[in-house]
């Protein structure tokens, strides 16, 4: 097919480019300074859209860009201009029209991802697995067996790395912004957990044929895909769950693998997960009894060669052939796996589903307490064309209320969303987002990395407390001073523009680049002058001081004494001497060091601010 | 954007708290930054430490019933053999003739001797659940089979306690501490999520501005110290007052009591640094941490092996961690808990599956009453079994927090923080 765009939103504009659109912006911000200054109000330039949208022309092209993706790579912000907001959105809704060559070569080099569970459950054996193949052997190690052993770990590693990097590299890099937003959303929708058994052994697929082709589909699509998943069967337990003892199955039992299938009875786990989490939601109007009911539905269902992997495959003699009443529809006997499939129909159809499927979309999009009028919309918009997420997506993403004031940067960004909003600002190199996986860990988002079935939150207040605040402060600090893999000053274009420039156009050039030119007036004064009205006036009634004397930093970091690197152990910290601009301790002394450490303090303050918290 | 004057502090107030409550968080934080630049005096007030056993732990042979006989016809190959007639260190440590600790909870029987441990059985969910992640839920939440509850128990001991809701006086504790609940793990834990604000970190030493110096620290605390009401920047101020707390009290020069080592593990770790926390006074009511790895499905052992292992590091980390603390006991309740017990009978695999109820220890200065096991023994004769399987529960769980909350904590509103529980004092086993 042919893409709409002719050619694809170029990753390194030349600094030529650049340079002149960001002074141009910088000069219109300039002129807008002593307002803001004054007023506390930080007038944005462009005019109204013509419409009911409440945001300026100008805040609509930051909100789509942070909201249907991950925000703004330099140079973004002008093509969404360009090409107009409402279009970029459409555009977005198309991602099969969007050229995305560059990622889908990047992500070749990720060899594990396109091997299914059971390739690598054969290729890398869980440690349990090969210790009986030891001891059926004969015992003791020999040495050739230890480094086999050791070199066995090592890959296991790095097809779960494999996982997660793929996920931030191509969420960092992708034209199709809208595309990986609901992959994130869905696969944290159907949460499932690395750390379950042997569904880490089935991740890759998980992502990369079960949600990924749906993310933008069919709802009752990406459910069946979900229910047939071996990560799914394997993470709620539906794999094992057979009729129990005393019901009827559909035929005699038979040899699975090794051993033949044991009637361990009805598992209840994902039949309650998939009426509260997946569809209908907690109070979607379902039973204690409905939930039996559908796990007895769901009998059978469950992976070819067991514990060894495979396809969904249904057990006829696992099934409960018995009739069942669900929801107040009556199933009759026999049906098969017909009936596990009604269903999930009748699940994917019903209201609540509708609703539940529709709030969560919009707290996504919109805000954390979306406007009722327009979950009722989106909701409508879900039933009536029988769950198609795409057609739901845009009755939100098109609607006044997205485009609200009260919505502009109403959401605080994941750690995800943190990380790979940074990466995409800085320009990052995308090999650093193979690294990424321990940063998301310790900013409380490791991927795959949530035990229960309920995914991440999807709402602000679970996401912010001192500690949470302060590792993210630690990672902006970071990413400007060569601690975050991939993000080097060096290859930010707008700092070889701003870097020679006095300290106030810097300041401005950052605020345009990182934030659209809209701050507080707060965050504007502290980087410029490094302290704040209120600060200033509590000062004047309390000791004077805002600090505890003790302004050396670095003191709490024991033992590893590397400023702002986060990402300490591991060897990155040796190659970013390349750049011009390195504000690195140790390379050269003088004003040149200085000067750069503070444009680098600079851009880590920015990152660090509030506002970078917020899409 | 929400300019700050002094002279409107007043009105910021009315606005900011009203704004607060939409968003569903306590204006504690609101309170401080605005009106309380002081740091929170060091306070020697009560601290409540809660050790979750993340994964279920096997409470039959924890808190042994040697005294039951079905104990040993259920469990041929994992049962720890009674202390009479096993030799050497094999067998249970008797602790009433009927009961015993595993062998591998050793550094746990001077707590005994000294009155200072109660053990509890049959004791948990009165949910049917078996799944982790229900079982989990529910104890950490407070609320059995109500999975809509959106905050953890002692969060909302955090939120009514010391509030003009329940109580106006001022707290011991002083009230205002960021480090009022701290939990050692790298995320929220349920237990302690919800509107109050708390502090999450795998360690002491992450909570830290790194920068290279500079006035970088100093501009970002200027960047998040706006008095906004905003969820970011409140969070900020919060982290700004707990960073002085910390480094005033300094606990990196931390050295534990003479002759008190704690175990290398993570979890020895972990309690090392609740116990730094007490004792620089920074006003921790609540500590929480958990330990995984009690899922044991296959292979438990029985005096040694895997479970066996889990309870050595388990044991020997609470008991530097009792030893550590000394007298501060006294101001001290250590509550372990896992969400939910094993099955009576082994399985085929050398392992215990999914039970109902569990085993909890708590540990403070002193318990009170005569000492014993608590709560009402159910028997394991098959007829007394719940469901044909499990040991049958005698005791709520919301029994036993309500209890600590009540007596140690000094906690008034406890329908709030246990709402759709009624036992309380009717159910309270006279712990404390």
């Amino acid at each position: 097919m042919r893409p709409l765009l002719p050619v694809p939103l170029r990753r390194h504009p030349t600094a030529g480019v650049l340079a002149t659109g960001l002074l141009g912006l910088f000069v219109a911000a300039c002129a807008s300074r002593t307002e803001a200054a004054t007023g506390g109000v930080v007038p944005v330039v462009g005019a109204r859209a013509a419409d009911n949208r409440e945001q300026t022309a100008d805040q609509q092209v930051q909100h789509a860009l942070n909201r249907l993706g991950f925000g703004a790579r330099p140079g973004d912000v002008g093509k969404v201009r360009a090409m107009g907001v409402d279009r970029w959105i459409a555009l977005q809704l198309q991602p099969e029209q969007i050229a995305d060559h560059e990622t889908e070569q990047f992500v070749t080099r990720f060899t594990t991802l396109g091997k299914t569970g059971e390739e690598l459950l054969a290729a890398y054996p869980p440690v349990n697995v090969v210790q009986r193949l030891q001891r059926q052997n004969g015992g003791a190690m020999v040495a050739a067996d230890t480094i086999r052993e050791r070199e066995r770990r090592r890959q296991t590693l790095q097809f779960l790395g494999e996982v997660a990097a793929n996920r931030v590299a191509r969420a960092v890099m992708s034209e199709r912004q809208l595309q990986e937003v609901l992959v994130d959303f869905w696969e944290n929708h159907f949460n499932v957990f690395a750390g379950k058994d042997r569904t880490r052994y089935f991740l890759g697929e998980y992502d990369m044929r079960t949600i990924r082709p749906h993310a933008m589909g069919s709802f009752r699509e990406l459910l069946g895909a979900v229910a047939k998943s071996p990560a799914m069967l394997y993470y709620l337990d539906n794999w094992q769950s057979s009729a129990d003892a005393d019901r009827p199955v559909l035929g005699p039992t038979r040899a699975v693998g090794r051993r033949p299938t044991r009637r361990r009875g009805v598992n209840e786990n994902y039949a309650r997960e998939l009426m509260e989490l997946h569809t209908l939601g907690v109070d979607g109007g379902y039973s204690q009894q409905d939930v039996v009911q559908v796990a007895r539905a769901l009998t059978g269902w469950t992976i070819a060669r067991g514990l060894q992997g495979g396809d969904f495959l249904f057990r006829p003699e696992m099934h409960d052939a018995g009739a069942k009443m669900i929801l107040g529809v009556a199933f009759p006997a026999n049906r098969g796996q017909v009936e596990g499939e009604a269903v999930l129909d009748m699940l994917a159809r019903h209201p609540s589903t509708a609703r539940f499927i529709a709030t969560k979309l919009a707290r996504r999009f919109v805000s954390d307490t979306p406007p009722a009028a327009l979950v009722q919309r989106a909701a409508t918009t879900f039933t009536r064309t029988n769950g198609n997420i795409r057609e739901v997506v845009r009755t939100i993403l098109t609607s006044d209320e997205f485009f609200a004031d009260a919505a502009y940067r109403a959401k605080v960004k994941s750690p995800f969303e943190l990380v790979v909003s940074t990466m995409r600002a800085m320009n990052a190199a995308p090999e650093g987002a193979t690294r990424a996986a321990p940063l998301l860990s310790r900013l409380g988002q490791p991927i795959y990395g949530h035990q229960a079935p309920n995914g991440y939150p999807e709402t602000g207040d679970a996401w912010m407390n001192s500690g949470a605040i302060l590792s993210r402060i630690n990672f902006g600090l970071a990413a400007a001073t060569g601690g975050v893999p991939g993000v080097r000053l060096a290859d930010w274009p707008a700092a070889r523009v701003l870097y020679p420039l006095p300290r106030e156009q810097q300041v401005e050039g950052v605020i345009t680049e990182l934030f659209g030119g809209a701050v507080s007036a707060e965050t504007r004064q502290v980087l410029q002058t490094g302290t704040n009205p209120f600060l200033e006036a509590r000062g004047a009634n309390t000791s004077g001081t805002i600090d505890s004397g003790t302004n050396n930093g670095g003191t709490m970091d024991s033992g590893t004494n590397n400023g702002g690197t986060m990402d300490s152990g591991t060897s990155n910290g040796g190659t970013n001497n390349g750049g011009r601009i390195n504000s690195r301790r140790g390379a050269g002394v003088s004003a040149g060091r200085t000067a750069a450490d503070a444009f680098a303090q600079l851009v880590g303050l920015a990152l660090g601010a509030p506002e970078f918290q917020r899409r | 954007m929400r300019s700050m004057h002094p002279m409107n502090r007043r009105v910021f107030l009315k606005g900011g708290a009203l704004s607060l409550v939409t968003l569903g968080l306590s204006p504690s934080f609101l309170q401080r930054t605005a009106l309380a630049m002081d740091l929170p005096r060091a306070a020697r007030g009560k601290t409540l430490i809660v050790l979750f056993q993340r994964g279920a732990a096997d409470a039959l042979n924890v808190l042994v019933p040697f005294g039951d006989r079905h104990y040993y016809h259920a469990r041929p190959q994992l049962a720890i053999g009674s202390p009479a007639r096993t030799s050497g260190t094999a067998g249970a440590i008797d602790l009433d003739g009927y009961f015993g600790l595993h062998p591998s909870l050793a550094a746990l029987k001077p707590l005994w001797d000294r009155g200072m441990l109660a053990p509890i059985h049959a004791v948990g969910s009165p949910s049917a659940t078996r799944s982790h992640f229900d079982a989990q839920d529910y104890m950490e939440t407070g609320t059995p089979d109500r999975k809509g509850t959106t905050d953890g128990w002692l969060n909302r001991y955090l939120a009514v306690h010391g509030t003009c809701e329940a109580d106006c006086a001022p707290t011991a504790t002083g009230g205002t501490s960021p480090f009022r609940a701290v939990a050692m793990t790298a995320q929220t834990p349920r237990i302690l999520s919800g509107p109050s604000a708390t502090v999450a970190m795998n360690s002491i030493s992450e909570f830290s501005i790194r920068t290279n110096g500079g006035d970088a620290e100093r501009r970002i605390e200027a960047l998040y110290r706006t008095g906004s009401a905003d969820l970011v920047q409140g969070s900020g101020s919060d982290m700004f007052d707990a960073l002085k707390v910390l480094r005033a009290a300094d606990p990196l020069q931390y050295r534990p009591a003479t002759g008190v080592t704690y175990p290398r593990s993570p979890f020895g770790q972990r309690l090392l640094q609740i116990a730094q926390l007490i004792k620089a006074g920074v006003g921790m009511e609540v500590a929480f941490a958990d330990v995984g790895g009690w899922d044991t499905h296959v292979n438990q052992g029985g005096a040694q092996g895997q479970l066996a292992n889990r309870l050595s590091d388990f044991s020997n980390s609470i008991a530097a961690l009792v030893s550590d603390l000394g007298d501060r006991m006294d101001d001290v309740v250590i509550l372990t808990c896992s969400e939910f017990g094993r099955t009576v009978r082994q399985n085929g695999t050398g392992g215990t599956d999914h039970g109902h109820a569990g085993a909890m220890f708590v540990i403070a200065g002193s318990v009170a009453g005569t000492k014993g096991v608590r709560g009402r023994w159910p028997g394991l004769a098959p007829e007394q079994l719940y469901e044909g399987r499990d040991l049958a529960l005698t005791t709520d769980f919301r029994a036993v927090f309500s209890e600590i909350a009540s007596k140690h904590l000094g906690a008034t509103a406890l329908p709030k923080i246990f709402p759709g529980y009624t036992g309380f004092e009717k159910e309270w086993l006279g712990l404390l």
